[in-house]
C-alpha cells in the first residue's frame, strides 16, 4: 500500500543504493525507536526480573549470604507447607465470593443509574467515588468500621437489637469483613457497565416491547447477551486483580486472625522480607503465576464461547 | 433529564448516542428506583460520614456507646495532632513528589509508545503490541522480589528510584494501550499533510498527535498521579528512612503505632482522601471517560 510516506519529489523514486535506506527500513527503524523505552522497560524490568526470579527459585537465599543452589526444594517444600493450603484457601475464597458478588453488585447499580432522572449523575458520583480512595485510607475507615465494640457496622447492629459480631477477630468473619469492604469500591466496574448498558440501541427494547416481551425477557434476551462482553471483560480484570489482594490483608488483619486473611501476595511478600527466603518467596510467586494463566485459561475457553458479539469476527 | 448531560454521559461512552437511556414508563417504577437509589447512596455514604465523624471527636467520644454522630465540640486539633505526631507535611510533600514525576513520565513516554504502535506500521509491531497485552497479565508480585534485588545491587534502596525510573519505559502497558485506542481515531489526512510538509515522525507526535490528545493525555496523567498517591507496597519495599515516607506508608505506620488513637487515625486517612475527592471533582469527565475507553474497546 503506498503511503505518503513513499512520496517523494515528482520524477525522484525511491531507492535502495548503499547508504541509502529504503522507506520501509526507515519506517521500521522509526517504529523502533519509538517504542524502544517500552522494550527497555520490558526487557530490564519484565524479562531480567523472570529469569532472576527463575535462577531464585532453585536457590536458597537470605540476602546475607551467597546464594546457595538447592534444585527443585523450594517447589518440594509447596507441597509440605503448612502455611501454603491456608493462603490459597483464603485468596480462593476471598475471590470466589467478591468477584461474582462484586460484578453483579455494580451490573445491577449500573442498571439504576441508568436512568433519566435528574441529578443522575450525582447518584452516579456518589457510588463511584469510594473506588477511587486509597486502599490504605480505606483499611484504616474499615478497620474502624468494623470495630467490635464501638464500630459502625456493631452499633447499627445492636441498634437493631442484635449482637455485636467480632468481625475482625474472628477466623470465620475476617474474611467477611474484607469482602463486604472490597464491594465498597464496585463503582469502577459500575461506570463500565453502564457504557455498555448506555450502548444498547432503544430500538432493540421498544421492538420487544412491541412483540410483548416483559421487563424481565427484555433483560434475559437483550440486556445480557449484548452486555455479555462486558461483563467478561469486567470478570477477569476483576479475578485477576482480587487474587492479588494485599493491602487490606496487611493493614487490617495481618493476614489474622489464625491466618485467615492470609492471602497469597502477603504471605509472599512476609516470606520475602520478613522471612528474607528469596528463594521459597520467587517459587510461591511462580506458583501464583501459573495458577492465574491457568484460570484465566479455563475462564476464556469455557466461559469466552458464551460471550455473545454483536460483529462476529471482531 | 437534560439533552446536554445526555450527550456528555455518551460522549463519555465513546459510541455513538442512540437514544438508549430507558424510560420509565410507570411511576411506581420510578419511585422505586428512586428508593433504591437513596438506599444504597446512604450505604455508600455511610463511611464517608463516619469518617469525618470520628475524625472530629475526643478520645472519650470514640469510645462512647452509643456514639454521637455530630461530635460536640469538634475537635479540629485532632488533625492537627495526627499531622504533626508524625510529618504529614513532609509525607505530603514526598508523595506529590513521586506522583509528579511519575505523571511526567508516562505521559510522555506511554504517548510515544503508543504513537509507534498507532501510527507507523513497522516489521513485528503486530509481536511487540501482543508483548504488551502480556504484560498486564503478569502479576507483579512475581517480579516484585527480582526487582528488589536488581535495584538492591544498584544501591537504590532507600531512594525514590525504583518508584520513578521504570515509569520512564514505556509507562505502563495499561497506558500504551488506551493511548494507542485514542490516536487511532485522529484521523491520518492530518499526518499526512505533515508529512508532505516535510515533517518527521516524532514533528507529527510532539505538534499534531500531543496537542489533539490532551484529553486522554490528562486522563493517563490522572489515573497515574492516583496510583502513585495510593501505592502501598511500593514505598513499603523501597522506603527505609522515615524522612522519605510517602502519605500511604506514613498512614499505615500510623496505624501500627495508634493502634487505640482511632481519632487520630481517620484524621489523618481524611488527610489522605482530601486531595484525589478534590481531583475527582475538578475531572470527573476524565475519570469516566478513561475508565470507559478501556473497558469497551478492550
Amino acid at each position: 500500500m503506498t503511503t505518503i510516506t513513499e512520496i517523494r519529489k515528482p520524477g525522484v523514486q525511491p531507492q535502495a543504493r548503499t547508504g541509502r535506506l529504503t522507506p520501509s527500513q526507515r519506517r521500521n527503524i522509526t517504529g523502533y525507536l519509538f517504542i524502544s523505552p517500552f522494550i527497555l522497560g520490558f526487557l530490564i524490568w519484565f524479562l531480567i526480573p523472570a529469569l532472576i526470579a527463575l535462577y531464585l527459585s532453585v536457590h536458597d537465599w537470605n540476602m546475607i549470604n551467597a546464594p546457595e543452589f538447592v534444585g527443585l526444594q523450594n517447589f518440594q517444600r509447596l507441597t509440605t507447607d503448612p502455611l501454603l493450603p491456608q493462603a490459597l484457601k483464603a485468596t480462593f475464597l476471598y475471590t470466589i465470593v467478591s468477584v461474582p458478588v462484586g460484578l453483579a453488585l455494580s451490573f445491577g447499580l449500573a442498571m439504576l443509574i441508568n436512568n433519566e432522572f435528574r441529578g443522575i449523575a450525582i447518584f452516579r458520583t456518589i457510588f463511584y467515588l469510594p473506588s477511587i480512595i486509597p486502599a490504605v485510607a480505606s483499611a484504616a475507615l474499615w478497620a474502624w468500621i468494623f470495630n467490635t465494640e464501638f464500630g459502625l457496622i456493631n452499633v447499627i447492629i445492636r441498634g437493631l437489637g442484635g449482637t455485636k459480631i467480632p468481625w475482625l477477630q474472628a477466623p470465620a468473619w475476617a474474611p467477611i469483613a474484607l469482602i463486604i469492604m472490597s464491594l465498597w469500591s464496585v463503582g469502577g466496574s459500575m461506570i463500565i457497565f453502564l457504557a455498555g448498558l448506555q450502548g444498547i440501541p432503544d430500538i432493540y427494547y421498544e421492538a420487544a416491547e412491541i412483540d410483548g416481551a416483559g421487563r424481565w425477557q427484555r433483560l434475559w434476551n437483550i440486556t445480557l447477551p449484548l452486555m455479555s462482553p462486558v461483563f467478561f471483560f469486567n470478570l477477569v480484570i476483576g479475578f485477576i486483580n482480587s487474587f492479588q489482594v494485599f493491602v487490606a490483608g496487611y493493614l487490617i488483619t495481618d493476614g489474622g486472625p489464625v491466618n485467615a486473611t492470609l492471602f497469597m501476595v502477603l504471605y509472599i511478600y512476609r516470606t520475602a522480607f520478613r522471612s528474607l527466603n528469596m528463594g521459597y518467596a520467587a517459587a510461591l510467586s511462580w506458583l501464583l503465576f501459573f495458577i492465574l494463566m491457568g484460570l484465566s485459561f479455563l475462564v476464556f475457553r469455557y466461559l469466552g464461547n458464551r460471550v455473545y458479539y454483536e460483529n462476529p469476527g471482531e | 433529564m437534560s439533552s446536554a448531560e445526555m450527550t456528555s454521559v455518551a460522549e463519555a461512552a465513546a459510541v455513538p448516542y442512540t437514544g438508549s437511556r430507558r424510560r420509565k414508563s410507570s411511576s411506581t417504577t420510578r419511585i422505586i428506583t428512586y428508593i433504591l437509589l437513596i438506599a444504597v447512596s446512604i450505604l455508600m455514604l455511610f463511611p464517608f460520614l463516619w469518617l469525618v465523624s470520628s475524625s472530629l471527636k475526643s478520645q472519650l467520644q470514640i469510645f462512647e456507646y452509643p456514639p454521637q454522630w455530630f461530635p460536640y465540640p469538634l475537635l479540629w486539633q485532632n488533625y492537627v495532632d495526627a499531622l504533626t505526631f508524625r510529618p504529614f507535611g513532609l509525607y505530603l510533600r514526598n508523595s506529590l513528589t513521586i506522583a509528579t514525576l511519575n505523571v511526567i513520565a508516562v505521559v510522555f513516554t506511554s504517548s510515544l509508545c503508543a504513537y509507534g504502535f498507532a501510527r507507523i506500521r513497522f516489521w513485528g509491531r503486530e509481536f511487540w503490541f501482543g508483548i504488551v497485552i502480556a504484560t498486564l497479565l503478569l502479576p507483579s508480585i512475581v517480579t516484585l522480589v527480582p526487582q528488589f534485588i536488581i535495584f538492591s545491587r544498584l544501591g537504590w534502596v532507600d531512594t525514590i528510584l525504583p518508584l520513578t525510573v521504570p515509569l520512564f519505559f514505556g509507562g505502563g502497558a495499561f497506558n500504551i494501550f488506551l493511548l494507542r485506542q485514542f490516536f487511532r481515531t485522529i484521523p491520518e489526512e492530518l499526518a499526512d499533510a505533515a508529512r508532505i510538509d516535510g515533517c518527521s515522525e516524532f514533528g507529527i507526535y510532539w505538534r499534531i498527535m500531543l496537542p489533539l490528545s490532551k484529553p486522554a493525555l490528562i486522563t493517563v496523567g490522572i489515573f497515574t498521579f492516583l496510583a502513585a498517591w495510593n501505592d502501598l507496597i511500593g514505598p513499603l519495599v523501597y522506603l527505609r528512612t522515615p524522612d522519605t515516607y510517602t502519605v500511604a506508608i506514613g498512614l499505615a505506620q500510623f496505624r501500627g503505632a495508634m493502634t487505640t488513637r482511632w481519632d487520630l487515625q481517620m484524621a489523618a486517612a481524611a488527610v489522605m482522601i482530601l486531595p484525589v475527592i478534590l481531583l475527582f471533582f475538578f475531572a470527573q469527565r476524565y475519570f469516566i471517560r478513561g475508565i470507559v475507553m478501556t473497558g469497551l474497546k478492550g
